[in-house]
């Protein structure tokens, strides 16, 4: 068995422990020693990566596998990892780790509860490691359904309609993929070996480009979607605000790095022709999410919403630097990625714990929190200057990386774009600042929070356990772009020859 | 003639066995062996099933070619002899109540007559046997419908799919006729070689298709469906909606490939209006149920319509993707039929409503309603989700740009039906009820059903050898 599919198999083993699980005790054992196996696992899988490729192996994907599960069709459970994929896992790792801990007191039905998370931790793990079109759909599937049940029935709010509007909104965007997939499959060859595996499809490279023109648009908004593009972002702020906090977590800090990774990985990479012909459309629409989501935040009162919206201005980040096809922007990216992911987990995580005290997410009925609870305090502190992007942290190394990137092309058109996204950082900066000393600081506003108490061991755990990792980014950046570069060069490379 | 060739017929003929052997139990066995009769039956089919899976079978056409039997025919007569062993097992709780005992018997024997026909339609090369089997098929069914006599729902059904029937085989004869008018023949092959695209053989293609239109309950043909699935005993729609669909499903397959095929495609134009008019019908109108049978009645209309992409590639995988998506979509249903069967035994609530809370109190049957509605709504990683792909698959498959619409306007179809599916997951799991349904106290023979279903939700999309050797008996 290839080292990758112990990925799958841990949390396939944990829904089984759950299963027979009796008692909370049992069910927090399982979930946390089966997380923190996975977490050690994801970081071995990056040393010993990180091994391979010193030791020169030049292979695009490693650690490949690949077993016969549909033979008349030619489907087949195939994976392999390049360094993308490895920095992904390893943060779906984080995230979910940290998640079991900021869910510790789940109530009611702890243990659907976590089954139904781990069963959306196999959809994310499955997919960043499957090279093969049908497994890559299949899994992500599986982790889009779990959202439905994980936010109506542990979430808050409207949950039932967010619910609703973010299930049936992503299975849309897989509607579309799906046809994409087939349509990427059956004109996957010239030679009539028509196959799903995306390495030989981008070798073959033989779709033809009436043909990319159509499926490049339906594989990049199926994905699109789960990344909250404009103006398929709808779901994101409901579903974000209805969700528990874990789910939250999750879902912003894994959950829509699939959408960013699918258009990267499958409608970039294996249809770098119409990448270049349709760009300029995507352009648009991802700098309207940059600009459009910090603008929205700005004027949220709801802290999971004014999240929610700096979630979509990221994440349309994420997809603008995707689309500026050099190295640099690509690599800034998916550093922004990670960035993200891990920055906007640790919000959700505060959010639930500060929500979990006050019993009210309105920024206006709050204030002097500094004083009452000053860990969790200074934890928001530290994500927010992680979001408007302070050196040292992972939000500027991110940005700055992005932008420089984009500043390298020199046509208006791009120039244009890149400084309207260059003020969501300003922007950014106005609405966590106030955000910060609204809530943060000033005096107490409802004399019942004067008595709350500060974070327990647990969700100390959980948010120190993210800020490591997001000051870890800060502090390696050279690292985690030497880990991502190759793999993003070659497909970068690829784009840039059909200018 | 030559009475050899009744023993070619392995499976009619081992049915028919059964058939006898369980009428002569009903009939002489003292009184008090009664109540083995479920399971008697249920055994027998079983071993029936067996000899079809494992006995060694020719392929053969008898009877002058009037009635073929290979390989395909023989994995679907295994796959709706499976069918029938659920169905069977489920209504065994249902004939121990008091009013259905004495007439039990005849449940059994009608509803192995009923599979009786559909295995001629299914093997037939000529329209007399395909029209003989199809009456076998349908007249028992009414008998089936209104077994409980003395309720007006049942009765009321019963006389709809009387009518029904009777109009739409008069419909399909007529198309017949102008096809024998056309051909001079009946035999397919013979057809299929003498069809030409007169005005008179697009009336008769249209026609018959209008008649299979309504076994199948293809819209607009569709509308006794609702009432006849709310009025029957919940046992008999659950075999009305996957055994006999299947088997028409496949029997209008063969019409369409061997005697009007590909050559001449006026009907791949009628049926591509059929299949975008029957899942978008059906689904929409799902939405507005309240009632679970009314509500499963539209769901299965606009599965139809999937099942009928398969017919539409017309090649190896079109037809091994439709059998697969049969015997996903018999696990899929019966699972759904099944639980809400058992709530309305216990409970006699059926509205979607009713279920508020349900995972509260009934936490097994409320988790394997909603893997069946999962199932249907071709969610990974269970197995309606690899039958969806796999029939999608298969259209797209010939290439052309209006396949490539067919199936994207089937996909967009499918949100809509994720969206009802999701109503009846959030009745039971996300709602609270003041009154919810009281913990049910299932039976043996209904755990049994719930469980084997739901254990081919959760594999038969994952072990791909299910697939594989459908394949392998189909090409």
């Amino acid at each position: 068995m290839s080292i990758l599919s112990i990925f799958v198999v841990i949390p396939i083993l944990m829904m089984g422990g759950l299963f027979l699980s009796k008692s909370m005790t049992q069910i927090r054992t399982v979930a946390t020693v089966g997380s923190a196996l996975q977490l050690i696992a994801s970081i071995v899988l990056v040393v010993l990566f990180c091994g391979e490729r010193a030791a020169g192996n030049t292979a695009e994907m490693l650690f490949m596998a690949d077993h016969v599960w549909f033979e008349p069709l030619n489907i087949h459970y195939a994976v392999g990892v390049d360094g993308v994929s490895v920095a992904m896992i390893l943060l779906s790792a984080i995230i979910v780790f940290a998640g079991v801990f900021a869910s510790w007191k789940i109530n009611p039905l702890p243990k659907e509860f976590f089954l139904w998370l781990i069963l959306l931790s196999i959809g994310v793990y499955g997919f960043f490691i499957s090279i093969d079109l049908f497994t890559m759909f299949m899994f992500y599937e599986v982790a889009l359904i779990p959202m439905y049940l994980l936010i109506g029935i542990w979430g808050s709010g409207k949950k039932y309609y967010s619910a609703m509007k973010l299930t049936l909104m992503l299975m849309g965007g897989s509607a579309l993929l799906m046809l994409g997939i087939l349509g990427i499959y059956f004109n996957s060859s010239v030679d009539g070996n028509l196959t799903m595996n995306i390495l030989e499809i981008a070798k073959n490279n033989a779709i033809p480009e009436s043909m990319q023109n159509i499926l490049f648009p339906l594989t990049f908004v199926g994905f699109g979607v789960l990344g909250a593009m404009f103006p398929f972002h709808t779901w994101s702020p409901d579903g974000h605000a209805s969700a528990p906090t874990a789910v939250s977590m999750l879902h912003a800090g894994v959950l829509m790095k699939l959408g960013g990774y699918g258009c990267f990985r499958v409608a970039m990479y294996l249809m770098p022709y119409a990448t270049v012909e349709l760009s300029w459309i995507f352009l648009i629409l991802t700098g309207i999410s940059v600009f459009y989501g910090a603008y929205s935040a700005c004027v949220q009162t709801d802290l999971k919403y004014i999240n929610a919206y700096s979630s979509v201005s990221h994440c349309g980040l994420v997809l603008f630097a995707l689309l500026m096809w050099n190295t640099t922007a690509m690599t800034g990216a998916i550093m922004q990625m990670l960035s993200h992911g891990l920055m906007t987990a640790l919000f959700f995580a505060l959010i639930g714990m500060i929500y979990g005290r006050t019993h009210t997410r309105d920024i206006r009925e709050m204030g002097g929190l500094m004083k009452i609870m000053p860990f969790l305090s200074v934890c928001y502190v530290i994500a927010g200057l992680a979001s408007l992007g302070l050196p040292g942290l992972s939000g500027f190394v991110a940005e700055m990386t992005v932008f420089v990137g984009a500043f390298q092309w020199d046509d208006t058109f791009r120039r244009v774009f890149t400084i309207l996204a260059c003020t969501s950082i300003v922007i950014t900066a106005v609405y966590i600042l106030r955000v910060v000393g609204k809530i943060l600081y000033g005096p107490v506003q409802d004399e019942h929070h004067a008595t709350l108490t500060d974070a327990v061991w647990y969700e100390k755990f959980s948010t120190i356990t993210l800020i490591i990792a997001v000051a870890g980014i800060g502090m390696l950046p050279l690292w985690v772009s030497d880990l991502l570069r190759d793999s993003i060069s070659v497909i970068s490379e690829r784009i840039l020859q059909y200018i | 003639m030559n009475y050899a060739e009744f023993l070619g017929m392995g499976a009619e003929m081992t049915l028919m066995v059964v058939i006898i052997l369980l009428f002569i139990y009903d009939t002489f066995a003292p009184s008090k062996c009664g109540k083995y009769l479920p399971i008697t039956a249920i055994t027998l089919l079983g071993i029936q099933t067996l000899y079809l899976a494992f006995g060694n079978f020719a392929d053969v056409s008898l009877f002058g070619g009037m009635y073929i039997s290979g390989s395909a025919e023989q994995v679907a007569k295994i796959i709706l002899n499976i069918g029938t062993i659920l169905v069977f097992i489920q209504a065994a709780s249902w004939v121990k109540d008091g009013d259905m005992q004495i007439r039990r018997g005849e449940y059994y024997v009608l509803t192995l007559i009923t599979l009786l026909g559909m295995y001629f339609m299914m093997s037939a090369q000529n329209f007399l046997l395909f029209f003989l089997g199809l009456e076998t098929a349908s007249l028992p069914m009414t008998a089936l419908v209104a077994i409980e006599k003395y309720k007006q729902n049942s009765y009321e059904a019963a006389a709809k799919y009387l009518f029904f029937a009777v109009f739409s085989s008069a419909l399909m004869l007529l198309g017949m006729s102008y096809i024998y008018g056309v051909t001079g023949t009946l035999y397919y092959n013979g057809i299929l070689s003498n069809i030409t695209a007169s005005p008179l053989t697009i009336l008769a293609v249209v026609l018959f298709i209008a008649g299979m239109g309504f076994k199948l309950s293809l819209v607009p043909f569709h509308l006794w469906t609702a009432d006849v699935y709310q009025g029957a005993p919940t046992v008999v729609t659950s075999y009305l909606s996957v055994i006999s669909k299947g088997a028409a499903a496949y029997a209008f397959m063969m019409v369409l490939k061997d005697a009007f095929g590909t050559a001449d495609l006026v009907w791949l134009t009628v049926m591509y209006a059929i299949i975008i008019l029957t899942i978008t019908v059906g689904n929409l109108f799902a939405i507005r149920q309240q009632n679970i049978k009314r509500f499963l009645a539209f769901s299965s209309i606009s599965q139809a319509g999937y099942i009928m992409l398969g017919i539409m590639a017309c090649n190896a995988h079109g037809a091994t993707s439709l059998l697969y998506y049969v015997l996903v979509y018999i696990f899929s249903n019966i699972a759904a039929f099944a639980v809400a069967g058992a709530i309305e035994r216990a409970s006699g609530k059926l509205n979607i409503s009713d279920y508020d809370g349900l995972y509260k109190t009934n936490p097994k049957l409320s988790v394997a309603m909603m893997l069946a509605m999962f199932s249907l709504a071709g969610i990974p990683p269970f197995a309606g989700f690899f039958s969806k792909f796999f029939i999608f698959y298969s259209a797209i498959e010939t290439g052309t740009t209006g396949m490539y619409i067919l199936v994207f306007i089937a996909l967009l179809n499918t949100i809509i039906s994720l969206y009802y599916y999701l109503l009846v997951v959030k009745a039971m799991f996300l709602k609270d009820s003041e009154a919810p349904i009281a913990t049910i106290k299932s039976d043996g023979y209904t755990k049994a059903v719930v469980f084997i279903t739901v254990a081919g939700i959760i594999l038969l999309g994952l072990v791909s050898w299910v697939y594989d050797y459908i394949y392998g008996m189909v090409i």
